[in-house]
């Protein structure tokens, strides 16, 4: 099993330490704030991803206990197990790697922007300002991962509330932290089952769909892969067209004959 | 043939009709249409040179806008007269619907390549086209489309040779054409059907995404069936437009299209059944009625775009008269358009938020794209023998 990631909702500050450094390691530019494209945040609305900001901690205000609480959550790439970018990607652009990270290639990509209307978490971005755009996302820090370094968030975090691993040993270190503080945390590791399974894992103390997250538990996500719906279609389609096909040419043949006896 | 008997104007050879020479009239309607064509060209280098971002509308939440949803999902489907009209005259043989077929053939055929124009546009590597058949992305519908434009303009190009050596005096390559001329016509009629399916099954992959209303698993279906029931509407529609424009008296033709609405209507109950019966077994049949502004939009799509024109093509005091004919030929293509934009825009923008309204140049490529196809179906009618019926090659 690849790399993955171990984001614990208890943990995390906020302090977006690893939103700064995605940005430096990257070498991604700040987002125009003239660019009506682009959102005009206040730190504390959750905003969506840009293609110049891979990552981005999201504040949610929460009510715990009769009482208004603030959780921050992570929103990057999920690098899922069976990606839907790659499956929708008629150009192979993108590439789920025996490491764990799902990478593009801006060699084949052809600009149609399926990726970014498939993926099911919204997080393929365009660089809307360029002539030839390429489509960005998180990368998992691909250099770092292959050479056995943690991606530059994870080295950034203060706290720890996000760490890096085997994807397997990361779900068994998540259900541990479940098990031994019991109440600490709502029983549910997020991206086990969502589309299949994703490299980025969540556990929160907040039921997930409080965070503006969509759970296979409450039925708004898949559990399966998205390409197991997409492959199911498609594998009958020589056999319909050939049996079409087939059909129409005993149509034609039938008629033909019908008119010569006619005439 | 009967009805054909009508038909005031006489059949003649073609420099007696043509004079030989090239022929487009001028007319306020045409300048019109050229300077729109004109502003296409102007906004599609303005495209080129400036990028997606300073000519378009479109944005990370809304990746896909107009020009999907109008140029190519609307005119896709549309063109499909294209192929029920090959279906019903070359594989069923039915003869006296053949200038029909060679009228829609011109418009499928000029329809895609115009589509084929405005999705360049839409792509933001443009020059990086032929890439999927390179890379071999197999495991994408946009693949199959790919395929589909790709060999379904090859196969019409091929079909088109049989109309224009006719005109190009050469008889020995129209006589190779004319042999391969049933090939042709089944491998159209399958890529058309793909093609058509294809598009709609891009959107299997917005599971949880799109609204439960559009999305299935069948969605593909959904598409063929809609473009096969507009394939006579599409008949009914041109050939109005077409009468009016060439002051022919549209009444003649009712009792060939009749029979076709006939087809159509069945075709019709066949699609209300089937997406009846998939909404109830995913469970979400009631939720057309749940007062949304999807479930209304659905609503205005199921009653006025399916099962208005079940009820008008079902009455023969309708279906036979030139006025019930179009106007429930009308409301079955605006149903058509109206659930493509629904599956675009309606279905989808409770998971994409943000908001998008095209920019003038995206209308106005897409609205150029449909004057350029006016004007090129007129000039090969009136160059090429689309209208009259055929009878010296039966000699």
């Amino acid at each position: 099993m690849g790399y993955g990631f171990l984001f614990d909702v208890t943990k995390c500050i906020g302090c977006r330490a690893c939103q700064a450094a995605c940005k430096q390691y990257n070498d991604l530019p700040l987002d125009s704030e003239l660019d009506r494209r682009y959102p005009r945040a206040e730190w504390d609305t959750p905003a969506p991803l840009t293609g110049y900001t891979w990552l981005r901690i999201n504040a949610r205000l929460v009510e715990r206990g009769g009482k208004a609480e603030w959780r921050f959550v992570r929103h990057s790439c999920f690098h899922c197990e069976r990606p839907t970018c790659e499956a929708v990607c008629f150009a192979h652009a993108f590439y789920k790697t025996p490491e764990g990270p799902v990478l593009y290639n801006r060699s084949k990509c052809v600009g149609c922007r399926y990726c970014m209307m498939g993926c099911p978490f919204s997080v393929p971005k365009y660089e809307w300002n360029v002539l030839f755009p390429e489509v960005k996302k998180c990368r998992m820090c691909y250099e770092r991962v292959k050479i056995g370094a943690p991606p530059a968030c994870v080295a950034a975090c203060p706290t720890r509330a996000v760490i890096f691993g085997d994807r397997g040993t990361l779900l068994h270190e998540a259900r541990t932290r479940i098990s031994s503080s019991p109440g600490k945390y709502v029983p549910y590791i997020y991206g086990e089952k969502e589309v299949g399974g994703t490299s980025l894992l969540l556990i929160s103390d907040v039921p997930f769909e409080e965070l503006g997250m969509k759970t296979v538990a409450s039925g708004q996500i898949t559990d399966r892969p998205v390409p197991e719906y997409t492959d199911r279609a498609l594998k009958w389609t020589l056999g319909v067209a050939a049996v079409w096909a087939g059909a129409l040419t005993t149509l034609y043949l039938a008629t033909k004959n019908q008119e010569e006896k006619e005439h | 043939m009967a009805s054909l008997g009508t038909y005031s104007w006489k059949v003649k050879s073609y420099d007696e009709v043509f004079g030989g020479k090239w022929y487009f009239r001028m007319s306020p309607y045409r300048v019109l249409a050229l300077a729109l064509v004109g502003l296409m060209a102007f906004s599609m280098a303005y495209r080129l040179i400036m990028g997606l971002g300073p000519a378009t509308n479109l944005n990370d939440h809304w990746p896909w806008g107009l020009w999907i949803a109008f140029d190519d999902l609307c005119g896709i489907a549309l063109a499909a007269g294209g192929f029920f009209t090959v279906f019903v005259a070359h594989i069923l043989n039915l003869r006296q619907y053949k200038y029909i077929a060679r009228a829609s053939l011109i418009t499928a055929w000029f329809g895609y390549i115009v589509v084929s124009l405005g999705v360049l546009m839409d792509l933001g590597r443009w020059y990086n086209f032929w890439r999927p058949f390179v890379s071999w992305g197999y495991h994408s519908w946009l693949f199959v489309v790919l395929l589909c434009v790709v060999f379904y303009q090859g196969v019409m190009t091929l079909q088109f040779g049989h109309i224009f050596f006719e005109r190009v005096n050469a008889p020995r390559l129209k006589e190779i054409f004319d042999k391969i001329l049933p090939v042709l016509f089944v491998s159209g009629i399958v890529i058309a059907f793909l093609h058509q399916t294809a598009l709609g099954s891009l959107y299997i992959a917005m599971i949880d995404r799109q609204n439960p209303l559009w999305w299935s698993q069948w969605i593909g279906l959904f598409f063929f069936l809609s473009a096969v029931y507009v394939g006579p509407a599409m008949c009914v529609f041109e050939g109005s437009l077409a009468s009016v424009a060439y002051k022919l008296d549209f009444r003649h033709e009712v009792p060939l299209l009749a029979p076709l609405a006939k087809v159509s209507m069945w075709v019709l109950i066949i699609y209300l059944v089937l997406r009846v019966v998939d909404l109830i077994y995913r469970g979400h049949f009631l939720d057309m009625f749940n007062g949304t502004v999807p479930a209304n939009l659905f609503l205005a799509e199921i009653v006025l775009g399916v099962i208005l024109p079940i009820i008008l093509f079902a009455m023969p005091a309708v279906r036979q008269t030139t006025r019930g004919l179009i106007v429930a030929s009308v409301l079955a293509i605006g149903g058509v358009i109206l659930n493509r934009m629904n599956v675009v825009f309606t279905s989808m923008y409770e998971a994409m938020g943000g908001s998008y309204f095209p920019h003038w140049v995206e209308f106005s490529i897409s609205i150029g794209l449909v004057s350029l196809l006016i004007m090129a179906y007129c000039f090969f009618v009136e160059n090429f023998k689309i209208m009259p019926e055929e009878h010296e090659h039966h000699h």
